[in-house]
């Protein structure tokens, strides 16, 4: 049944007029353009198509539209800044080689993203564990960890880029909701996905 | 080298369809354009009929004047980084940085024809070819730079695509500046005067890869990403099992739904709608009955059936006297070794895109080898190959399973049968059901050692795998090795689906099993496992290779099982059992030598492998970021076939539909990787995709040995199985 829903994805005010049974991945793949989410098993259990919906992490093939339904969808379109200047994670991912096919790479990109808001400073273990949803067959994972352990131990110190902790002056817009956390920013960024 | 600027060159023939060699520099354009072919074998091996450009060029780039260099490739980007890697080699050559260079990649269109992407060869094939296309290219340009200046060849140097004068930098021109307004085109072979490893500027370094941007933000585009106004999704009837004939189908509750369209021809059903999910629900709608044959064997008797009903042998290798070296041997040793049907698995199941447009075919497909897809294409829907196009975006994995998928020929029937421009994308039960399957293989083997400790006997027989990795790299005598049928499953109707390639095809069956069989001699003679190789083997680079990963790995010199003796290099703690094992082998070129450290509770059977030093001899290395990250995933993927990937299957019929019973390799499973590139620069670069794998059955094996004198003798290696090897050599 058709009805009105209403959500901000990455940052930007998105309304859809459609059935809120319908599953998030496909609603964000065939109407809203955002394709950097992958289908990879449709079932939860390769982490391909994780997206971060009020700073936790939800396979949006297991999500209902009408989850989100007033909350806050960041995908991986929304991570970097509107000058094209790329999320510490996503840099960190491309310095350290944390991916190769890339099939995989926006499902553990935004799987990280909200393991870090949550826990800016994981171990190594906590790592492993908060990322063995995300499969990647390439088998990338050494290098994955270790992207994700350089932004962790870097974190909010700050080396002239934007630090996970801090959503930015620099992308020009104060976040439109706060999930709990003072610190913690709804959106890295708000370059669209919903163009 | 041999330089042709003639383009009506008339020792070869003109192509017989298809463009001229006059009218292919017309869709090209102006600047140079350099063309290269592999030479005559491989010309002839690759020719084919229906080529939009002359048959014998390989690779060609084009610099325009921007001094902008464009490189066509056939090879596909499927995250083995040959896109930077080919970059790489065609800017060093050429004198340019790398982000001069575009890459141009199997677009069948614009693209020289190509056979595919697999068995590691961009590297090592087409590498050669693209640097003697860079490396006359910039010939060209500086003679043409030297009559522009004014001053002879030799005073002239490049740098960055500017031609100067040396001495006197002011003086010079730009790539661009002497490309505008011609029209060079010239075809050269492949034996051109290449850069040296003391000189490389661009080769032998790490550079960003060119697809790293797209791939961190989401904006790479794979095949199911790309998106025509008016697209339709399909999703297709598909049977319970294979070799199952449809009896009943009733489509009517499928066309009544809102805007879906349903498609009934020559065997194909589909349901289309411009959601992905409503088309599901439609296809889940179609009442269909369906005759399934009763299965021949499953998952556990497929061994059995397999050497029963094998196709006749034939003799990869035969030297000595084996009867001889039967009878001369102090001591035999007979094994038989299996492994099940393994998936490929990609994180992209198959996908692709079909328009029609003005006649004319595109096809946007995730596939290995985008020639002969359109070949399959032009013949699925009956039109002449020219007006099929097929475009390779990123491909979201391959290791061979990607080399004959339908999808794209279904997504092209269907374009055609509805007019509309069609995606199908496999859902995860389809491409575990549509797979081609690494095949299940059988190794029966009986070896001997002489009084003196060395191999006096080899009678290898191995069914289904094919003969890849079989070849002997230690010296024995008496050598036979006998190949009962490939992986490609041809001469047999033994498999109940499709079967092909998976990353180093055979060769992780071939070499778990003679390395295995290796460890067993060594430890029955009490030896060391690593002096026991490097005693029977007089081949210099495999030497180095393993002397190399001992160094690296800290090997402790000790006869296996070390682990249950308390040996050297092990810990004893409860029911965990520590070990270390060593395993070497040659692929693609390249000389490869593992060393793993595992522990195994021998209360559970579990394995965790704590450690892997992966040493690789692959000649000159191009990219060795590039090169270490596929040995790490070669480590880390090869884990799923040693502990866990099996396909389970009666009949026809495929059990595993899913991650949730087919388990791939996962973080936490995660080892210590240290890898280690061996310096050679007197052998050309080799292989690098595939070369890393192949030891990892034959390295865990070896180090489960070592804990706990157990050997398992088939893959994957379950704890189910790891039990069960312990309790059996308890008995012993």
């Amino acid at each position: 049944m058709k009805r009105s829903i209403r959500f901000r994805l990455n940052g930007r005010p998105t309304t859809l007029e459609t059935d809120g049974d319908r599953t998030l991945l496909w609603v964000l793949r065939s109407d809203l353009e955002a394709t950097g989410t992958k289908y990879g098993c449709g079932v939860g259990l390769c982490g391909s198509c994780t997206v971060v919906v009020d700073g936790e992490a939800v396979r949006s093939c297991q999500t209902p539209l009408s989850a989100v339904d007033g909350k806050e969808v960041v995908t991986i379109e929304g991570l970097a800044a509107d000058d094209g200047r790329l999320h510490p994670l996503q840099q960190a991912f491309l310095d350290h080689g944390g991916y190769q096919c890339g099939y995989c790479t926006p499902g553990m990109i935004m799987n990280a993203y909200a393991l870090l808001r949550s826990q800016p400073h994981p171990t190594r273990q906590q790592i492993l564990d908060a990322m063995d949803g995300n499969l990647c067959r390439c088998s990338a994972y050494q290098r994955i960890v270790t992207a994700i352990e350089g932004v962790a131990a870097w974190g909010d110190a700050g080396d002239g880029r934007r630090s996970l902790r801090d959503p930015g002056p620099e992308s020009g817009q104060a976040p439109s909701q706060t999930s709990g956390e003072a610190s913690a920013g709804v959106v890295g960024g708000s370059t669209g996905g919903a163009r | 080298m041999t330089v042709t600027s003639d383009w009506t060159r008339s020792d070869r023939p003109a192509p017989t369809r298809g463009m001229t060699r006059r009218g292919f520099l017309q869709m090209v354009g102006g600047g140079i354009v350099i063309c290269v072919t592999l030479g005559p074998t491989e010309v002839v091996a690759q020719r084919r009929r229906g080529s939009m450009y002359p048959e014998d060029v390989n690779a060609y780039l084009r610099i325009d004047e921007n001094g902008h260099v464009t490189v066509f490739s056939g090879k596909i980007e499927m995250g083995q980084g040959v896109m930077t890697s080919q970059a790489q080699m065609a800017a060093e050559e050429l004198g340019v940085a790398l982000d001069a260079i575009e890459m141009v990649l199997g677009d069948t269109d614009r693209c020289p024809w190509d056979m595919g992407t697999f068995g590691s060869l961009t590297t090592r094939m087409f590498g050669p070819a693209l640097r003697a296309a860079a490396a006359e290219a910039r010939t060209v340009l500086i003679q043409l730079a030297a009559e522009k200046l004014g001053v002879p060849e030799e005073r002239l140097v490049v740098k960055d695509g500017v031609v100067s004068v040396q001495g006197a930098p002011g003086r010079s021109v730009t790539y661009g500046a002497l490309a505008e307004g011609k029209k060079i085109a010239r075809l050269v072979d492949r034996k051109a005067v290449l850069h040296q490893v003391g000189h490389f500027e661009v080769m032998g370094a790490s550079p960003e890869r060119l697809d790293g941007r797209d791939k961190v933000t989401g904006a790479g585009l794979y095949a199911a990403d790309v998106r025509l106004p008016g697209m339709l999704r399909a999703r297709i009837l598909r049977p319970p099992a294979h070799g199952a004939t449809l009896t009943h189908a009733d489509t009517a509750k499928a066309r009544a739904m809102d805007g879906v369209t349903v498609v009934q021809e020559d065997g194909l059903i589909a349901v289309l709608h411009p959601d992905w999910e409503v088309a599901d629900k439609a296809l889940k709608a179609i009442d269909a009955k369906w005759d399934v044959p009763e299965p021949a064997f499953d998952t556990e008797t497929v061994f059995d059936y397999m050497v029963a009903h094998a196709p006749k042998p034939e003799t990869a290798e035969s030297h000595g006297d084996l009867a001889a070296g039967r009878a001369g041997a102090a001591r035999l040793f007979e094994t038989t070794f299996r492994k099940g049907y393994v998936a490929h698995a990609p994180m992209e199941p198959h996908a692709a895109v079909a328009e029609m447009k003005d006649g004319k075919l595109t096809v946007w497909a995730s596939t290995q080898t985008p020639f002969p897809t359109k070949d399959r294409i032009a013949s699925a829907v009956g039109l002449p190959a020219d007006e099929v196009r097929v475009i390779t975006p990123y491909v979201g994995g391959g290791f061979g399973g990607k080399s004959a998928g339908g999808q794209a020929l279904e997504a092209a029937r269907l374009a055609r049968a509805t007019g509309k421009p069609v995606q199908v994308a496999w859902s995860r039960a389809e491409e575990f059901f549509y797979d081609t399957f690494d095949p299940a293989c059988v190794v029966q083997l009986t070896s001997g050692v002489d009084a003196d400790g060395k191999i006096s006997l080899w009678d290898y027989d191995v069914y289904l795998a094919g003969d890849r990795g079989a070849s002997l790299f230690y010296d024995v005598p008496n050598a036979r090795v006998r190949v009962f049928g490939s992986w490609r499953g041809e001469g047999t109707k033994i498999h109940p689906f499709a079967v092909g390639p998976w990353r180093a095809p055979g060769a992780n069956m071939n070499i778990f099993a003679a390395e295995s069989q290796i460890d067993r001699m060594a430890s029955a003679l009490g030896v060391d496992p690593v002096a026991f190789r490097l005693k029977n083997t007089s081949d210099a680079r495999m030497q180095r290779v393993l002397q190399t990963a001992a160094q690296a790995f800290g090997w402790r010199t000790g006869a296996s099982p070390s682990g249950r003796q308390g040996g050297p290099g092990t810990v004893r703690k409860g029911s965990i059992s520590k070990g270390r094992g060593v395993a070497c082998g040659i692929d693609a070129g390249t000389y490869a030598a593992l060393m793993a450290e595992v522990a195994v509770d021998t209360a559970e059977g579990a394995v965790r492998v704590e450690r892997v030093v992966a040493v690789q001899d692959m000649g000159i290395v191009v990219n060795p970021l590039g090169a270490k990250m596929q040995m790490e995933g070669c480590v880390t993927m090869g884990l799923g076939y040693v502990f866990s990937e099996e396909l389970r299957f009666r009949g026809g019929k495929i059990l595993d539909q899913n991650f949730g019973t087919y388990e791939l390799p996962r973080l936490t499973w995660l080892p210590r990787i240290e890898t280690v590139l061996v310096d050679n620069p007197d052998v050309d670069p080799q292989g690098g995709g595939e070369p890393s794998i192949v030891p990892m059955g034959g390295v865990i094996a070896n180090a489960v040995f070592d804990a706990t004198g157990a050997r398992v003798l088939r893959l994957p290696m379950t704890p189910e199985r790891v039990l069960a090897a312990i309790e059996e050599a308890k008995t012993r």
